[in-house]
């Protein structure tokens, strides 16, 4: 039953076949000539530790799985020009000394990983000190419970020029994990209940993430310490739960985040020593939090957003605001629109004085919207005394910007 | 029909009735008098269970009423003032009444004797204080009750509507019931009824006819008879 | 005690305070709704209203119209019907009506608006069975005060001090022992608190509904494993019950002790 065919491609097209090496992809792998193209016919192969060092093609097909019961990494790959396409890789060994991946590149340029189907791996994907590739339309399925043991999706380490492209990727410990990575975009990935966060960025700059949706992980995005980060068309939901948030900035400057919607999150954005973010055209809808400021954050800047339903909208640490925050839609607002240009005519205040008590007294929030605690936003909201003065929307709209 | 033992009441430290032992029997007219807050609204209260007893007992039939209310059935109770929802008219009351309490056979009856029938469509809030009073008698006496008790029954009412009810309640005396009223009034007193029980300050001063009271006091008419007692009890 | 209803109910169907009720309502709905045209907004604005209107507007009805049908009571006192059977009866005659201006009021406005094309819908149910609970809560309670004071004035102005505290008072010496406690674990104290307030019990309920992220997030295990499961809905529905159910049970005691 285990059969297979190995086609060495030479150049320009041509095919020659090349007998197999007693069932096994690492032997049929250590006899091919660089450039080969090795075909991979359907079934189950009980292998770890293939070692791909020049460069292959290597193509699966429906139902060819390779399965490392456990023990150490599926492939190592320390060649240029490798792609590895159509595979199903299952059980990776767990360690807590070694990284163990399904795929494991180290020091490699231009490469292809795509349609590969991981079922219970450590890591999917862990990528060190590579340039040049694509990671595309791969699935991946972990059973992490817990962070400690488990090991992340899409793991890149110093890196740059990567394209991770429609993946999907549910219950890691995260589900992508960049680390001084650079010039990289992230599109159209789904991550879905990942144990700590969907997306984790550190020190990382120059990179964008565009139309992923981010679903109940532990902690949402995490992007830290990075700079010039673009962040368009995300969905970030469901993250909910203690200190849980759809995006996490800490130490963020110049970042863009635009156009994403951020819905059902404990805290939809919190912001943490962070500077220049321009946040535009985005709609927080039913969050506990939709934007929490903690620390130093400054020039910030906020327009054309969508408060809507949010327990709180902004949440502030400190008495003075370098932030702006004119020209958004709060769904909050009470006042009017006189001479009908869409902007109400008095300004709206989106900080409470009870986010600040529920930050002092997490308890107190079994008293949301209790008219005590109306009460009590009214008479801060006529004469603050604990939200900066100035922190308010000078220009707020009357209808949600579409 | 009533049998009243040792009955007590007191509201906070004012003490209304101080055990009262009565007895009422099967038919006839029994007034009860008394200066105002002598308890005589008290006592028909107490016998319709609307007032609670601190002590004693009240029988009915031979069957204490405390905690009941299917005796109530065998009495109509004509209130000393008629206060009714604002908003129902008068023969929505009346329909209402008939609809709880089953057994209204005198209505159209009454209704043509107090000349209400142009008021029936009138709400109850607009209605005159003798109207009113008209309404709250046909309401007590339109159930056909053994026992009629009857607070001041004659507050309001026109002189010929009084003559009427005076018929009314002799015609109910004839057909062998038990009728108590409480009233001021002593002419009326003195044509209608068959015996007295005069209270005062919660006690019994006098139980008995009229002629027995005369006798007692020496006098010849019942307004001084009564004035009598008062001065006795105040030397 | 079902003609008792019937014909309380048809008094008080009757009576312009009921339709100003149901025209305040409906006004209400329709402002919220053509005025905004969102109907998320509008339940929450709706929900701030119901908590403290149905409340104050069953207490002061409930008492009032206890005072007022002093003597029509009395007149039914001298039948032959239970005396708990016209408290019951007039009890539930005034909550029902009161409930039906609320129901109707505020459901044809929405109706006409199409919420049953709307995901709300849910969210707008709840809220109009919290207010019909809360329109029965609060008209007990005054029920028995009326009950306990026979001067109106002070019966009155208990009342009015009763609908504070549960309204204003109370959460505002729970928020102020929150803050003092700080330092000690709080959030069994927190959900036992709520349970003694029918007002604080129909807003969690409703926030179990509309802000559950923002209840999730911040707080520790206890509130997670409350919030986060049925059981919070059941046991605060349950105890919203038992709100109602105690005091019509003590209306039936308190009257049977009383004088008229």
């Amino acid at each position: 039953m285990l059969l297979f065919i190995i086609v060495s491609i030479a150049e320009a097209g041509n095919v020659n076949s090349t007998v197999m090496f007693n069932h096994s992809i690492r032997l049929t792998i250590l006899n091919s000539q660089p450039g080969d193209t090795v075909f991979v016919e359907s079934g189950t192969f009980f292998e770890n530790e293939i070692r791909v060092d020049k460069p292959l093609t290597i193509i699966g097909t429906k139902g060819t799985i390779i399965d490392a019961e456990e023990k150490s990494f599926i492939f190592e790959i320390t060649a240029d020009s490798v792609s590895i396409l159509s595979l199903t890789l299952n059980n990776v060994g767990r360690s807590y000394t070694k990284d163990y991946a399904a795929i494991h590149a180290s020091g490699i340029n231009n490469f292809l990983f795509e349609n590969i189907t991981f079922n219970n791996p450590f890591f999917a994907f862990h990528i060190e000190k590579s340039k040049n590739g694509i990671i595309r339309n791969n699935t991946i399925y972990g059973n992490a419970v817990v962070e400690y043991n488990s090991g992340n999706g899409i793991h890149l380490w110093h890196s740059s020029n990567i394209e991770v492209v429609n993946n999907n990727i549910y219950q890691m410990r995260d589900g992508i994990y960049f680390e001084f990575v650079k010039h990289c975009k992230v599109n159209g990935n789904i991550s879905k209940n990942n144990v700590r966060y969907g997306l984790h960025f550190m020190f990382s700059n120059d990179d964008e993430y565009n139309d992923n949706i981010f679903e109940n992980n532990g902690a949402g995005v995490a992007v830290m310490f990075s700079k010039r980060i673009y962040m368009r068309n995300n969905i970030f939901e469901l993250n909910w739960g203690t200190a849980s948030y759809g995006l996490l900035l800490k130490e963020i400057n110049d970042a863009e985040i635009t156009d994403n919607k951020f819905s059902k999150n404990t805290i939809g954005v919190n912001a943490e020593g962070s500077n220049r973010v321009n946040f535009e055209r985005n709609t927080f809808v039913n969050n506990g939090w939709a934007i929490r400021f903690l620390g130093a954050c400054y020039a910030n800047k906020l327009q054309h957003n969508n408060f809507m339903y949010n327990a709180f909208d902004i949440a502030y640490s400190g008495n003075i605001n370098g932030n702006q925050f004119d020209g958004n839609y709060w769904s909050e607002y009470t006042g009017y629109d006189l001479n009908k240009d869409n902007i109400g005519d008095i300004p709206f205040r989106p900080v409470k004085l009870f986010s600040y008590v529920v930050s002092q007294t997490p308890e107190t929030i079994v008293l949301l919207r209790s008219l005590f605690v109306d009460i009590l936003n009214y008479s801060e909201k006529v004469s603050p005394i604990f939200t900066p003065d100035n922190l308010k929307d000078n220009l707020p709209l009357m209808h949600p910007s579409p | 029909m009533i049998s009243i033992k040792k009955l007590h009441k007191k509201y906070g430290k004012l003490e209304v009735l101080k055990s009262i032992d009565l007895n009422f029997e099967d038919s006839g007219i029994h007034t009860i008098l008394g200066p105002n807050g002598s308890g005589k609204t008290t006592l028909m209260k107490a016998i319709l269970g609307m007032v609670i007893p601190n002590d004693g007992s009240i029988e009915f039939n031979n069957k204490p009423i405390l905690g009941e209310w299917e005796y109530r059935k065998d009495i109509a109770y004509l209130p000393q003032i008629a206060h009714f929802p604002q908003n129902l008219k008068v023969q929505e009351l009346l329909n209402m009444l008939k609809d709880i309490r089953p057994g209204a056979v005198r209505e159209a009856e009454l209704i043509s004797l107090f000349q209400i029938k142009p008021f029936l469509n009138k709400k109850l809030g607009n209605l005159s204080g003798g109207t009113a009073q008209k309404v709250n008698i046909i309401i007590a006496l339109m159930f056909d009750s053994p026992l009629i008790l009857m607070d001041e029954p004659t507050v309001g009412l026109d002189p010929i509507s009084l003559i009427r009810l005076k018929k009314l309640i002799l015609d109910e005396k004839s057909k062998g019931k038990l009728i108590l009223i409480t009233t001021h009034i002593i002419s009326f007193v003195e044509e209608v009824s068959d015996r007295i029980v005069f209270i005062l300050d919660g006690n019994i001063y006098f139980n008995g006819t009229i002629d027995t009271l005369k006798k007692q006091t020496n006098q010849k008419n019942l307004e001084n008879a009564i004035a009598n007692i008062l001065e006795k009890t105040n030397v | 005690m079902f003609k008792i209803l019937k014909y309380s109910f048809y008094d008080l169907m009757r009576s312009r305070w009921s339709y100003l009720y149901f025209i305040f309502y409906l006004l209400l709905g329709l402002i919220l709704l053509f005025l905004n045209r969102d109907v998320s907004k509008a339940v929450i604005t709706l929900l701030n209203i119901i908590l403290v209107l149905t409340p104050l507007i069953g207490t002061l009805f409930g008492i009032i119209y206890f005072y007022n049908s002093k003597e029509f009571t009395e007149l039914l006192l001298a039948q032959p019907i239970k005396r708990s059977h016209i408290f019951w009866g007039q009890y539930f005659g005034i909550s029902l009506s009161l409930s039906l201006s609320l129901v109707l009021g505020l459901g044809i406005p929405f109706l006409a608006y199409g919420i049953f094309q709307s995901t709300e819908i849910f969210n707008f149910m709840t809220l109009l069975l919290i207010g019909a609970m809360l329109t029965f809560i609060f008209v007990a309670l005054a029920f028995n005060l009326a009950l306990i004071f026979d001067d109106k004035i002070k019966g009155f102005g208990v009342a009015i001090l009763t609908w504070l505290s549960f309204a204003v008072i109370y959460d505002g010496i729970f928020l102020v022992l929150l803050l003092v406690f700080n330092d000690y674990p709080l959030d069994r104290f927190a959900l036992g608190a709520t349970l003694f307030n029918p007002i604080d019990l129909s807003r969690i309920l409703i926030l179990l509904k509309l802000d559950i992220s923002a209840l999730l997030g911040y707080t520790g295990a206890v509130f997670q494993n409350f919030f986060g499961t049925n059981l919070g809905i059941i046991l605060t529905f349950t105890l919203l019950n038992l709100w109602i159910i105690i005091p019509v049970l003590a209306i039936k005691v308190i009257s049977k002790h009383k004088d008229f």
